[in-house]
């Protein structure tokens, strides 16, 4: 119960500050209009000094993807691991890695980087929209090097597990085994089993492996160095291809039982049914949507009020360094605070995943057992 | 959070609006969840030993109304973004 009222407070505060940060954004813009005409042509330089802090920006920078793995700013420069760049466009194939594109200052092979977004352009430096528009973007961002990342230490850690198991199958669990045991069997006996009913076993391993995939990501996401940091299970392409199999693997496991209740509902009146068949349809699409929002739009929260917190500092810290240092103390505090609350969040997120996709298993594969109540 | 200066600067109305919108979600999203939390707590004074299963239904129901607030966000975020 705490934990739910903790996370409506996570939601809320995570829009209060975003409006705040937006609102101190546009306070900056405001100041800005009447310098820029002067420093135009310094700030489009490679070598402006740095820039006046925008709390708006630098939040949507971290929670969005980016072609490359950035770590720090030293003096105004950016520090970033170059990640491998490949486009497949009307010129044909093109690999090579994003540090060419020097952080969006230079062009490559005709390509330029512009608010992360790979773009063509003609001899003159001007964007090219036809050639833009076949462009069709394969590289590896950085969520795709987490996820990739994530993998492989998934497959390291439940293959020696496994093998584990293999070599001892009757001796208790040690190391990592003895970890990972109560996890395993808490989504098999408390989620999978109850959900699914007796037909669960088939369905254990896509929740299983969603499961940890999840909560891994989720736990990665609050790790705010390297190899963390990436907000993946925040990218909603990665929730929607979730989302995606768990319709799937329902509609396939779909029983005649399943699909006769969603397109006639027994023993209601032909009339309620034109108006219930067109809901239940609607239905069927919603739950893998709300699916797709819910992790998405909670962890994307989790980002963004941990840098808001962070943010204040620096918006404090331009009105003068006392008031930053100041403003510092009460915002770590805080970010410690919510932190503590995402490690919840983070596995909260995983676990109703999980449990609403054996649900819906469990809705696919249930049996006509109390055809009395109908 | 309708800070002046979104309407003196002209930026965009939108911005106050989607800020003013995201919190009567959160408005609709904290009652339900509170409604869920007094009847859970309830029925576990009622039943203590059905707490295990009370908790499960009571975090599914409360993902679930969250999931409609979220909604509510994400087209506020959208409209912020865009």
């Amino acid at each position: 119960m705490i934990l739910h009222k903790f996370s409506l407070l996570k939601y809320t505060f995570s829009v209060a500050f975003f409006a705040l940060a937006f609102s101190f954004n546009a306070l900056a813009q405001h100041e800005e209009t009447h310098a820029t005409e002067a420093t135009e042509h310094v700030a489009e330089g490679h070598d402006a000094g740095p820039e006046k802090f925008d709390a708006g920006k630098m939040i949507i920078e971290h929670i969005s993807d980016a072609h490359d793995w950035h770590i720090m700013d030293v003096g105004g420069h950016p520090v970033s691991i170059p990640l491998p760049v490949i486009l497949y466009s009307n010129k044909g194939l093109d690999l090579f890695m994003s540090s060419k594109f020097e952080h969006g200052h230079a062009v490559h092979n005709g390509f330029k980087l512009e608010k992360q977004n790979i773009v063509a352009v003609n001899e003159a430096g001007e964007v090219d929209a036809e050639a833009t528009n076949s462009i069709i973007d394969l590289s590896i961002t950085k969520n795709v090097a987490t996820l990739m990342f994530s993998v492989a230490c998934l497959l390291w850690i439940f293959l020696s597990i496994a093998g584990a198991y293999k070599k001892n199958p009757n001796k208790a669990p040690s190391g990592l085994q003895s970890f990972m045991e109560p996890l395993i069997l808490f989504i098999r006996d408390e989620v999978a089993k109850p959900s699914i009913g007796p037909k669960y076993e088939k369905f254990v391993p896509y929740l299983l492996t969603v499961f940890f995939l999840i909560l891994f990501n989720n736990l990665l996401g609050l790790v705010p160095i390297i190899p963390g940091g990436a907000n993946l299970t925040g990218n909603i392409a990665f929730t929607m291809v979730l989302a995606v199999i768990t319709f799937v693997i329902t509609s396939i496991n779909g029983t005649k039982h399943y699909w006769h209740h969603i397109f006639a509902m027994p023993g209601v009146p032909k009339a309620v049914l034109l108006i219930l068949t067109p809901i239940e349809i609607l239905g069927v699409f919603l739950r893998p949507f709300v699916l797709m929002i819910r992790l998405f739009a909670n962890m994307t929260a989790g980002h963004i009020i941990a840098l808001s917190f962070f943010a204040l500092i620096f918006i404090f810290g331009q009105m003068s360094a006392g008031a930053g240092f100041g403003v510092s103390i009460v915002s770590v505090a805080f970010t410690v605070f919510m932190g503590c609350l995402e490690l919840l969040v983070a596995f909260l997120q995983a676990y109703v995943f999980v449990l609403l996709s054996a649900m819906y298993f469990g809705s696919a594969v249930e049996e006509p057992h109390h055809e009395a109540h109908h | 959070m309708l800070n002046p200066v979104f309407l003196a600067e002209g930026i965009s109305n939108a911005y106050g609006i989607a800020a003013l919108g995201a919190g009567v979600a959160a408005l609709g999203a904290g009652v339900g969840i509170g409604q869920i939390g007094k009847g859970a707590l309830e029925s576990i004074a009622r039943q203590p030993e059905a707490v295990n299963d009370i908790r499960a239904s009571m975090i599914l129901t409360a993902a679930l109304v969250e999931g409609a607030a979220f909604f509510a966000m994400v087209v506020g975020l959208l409209v912020v973004f865009k």
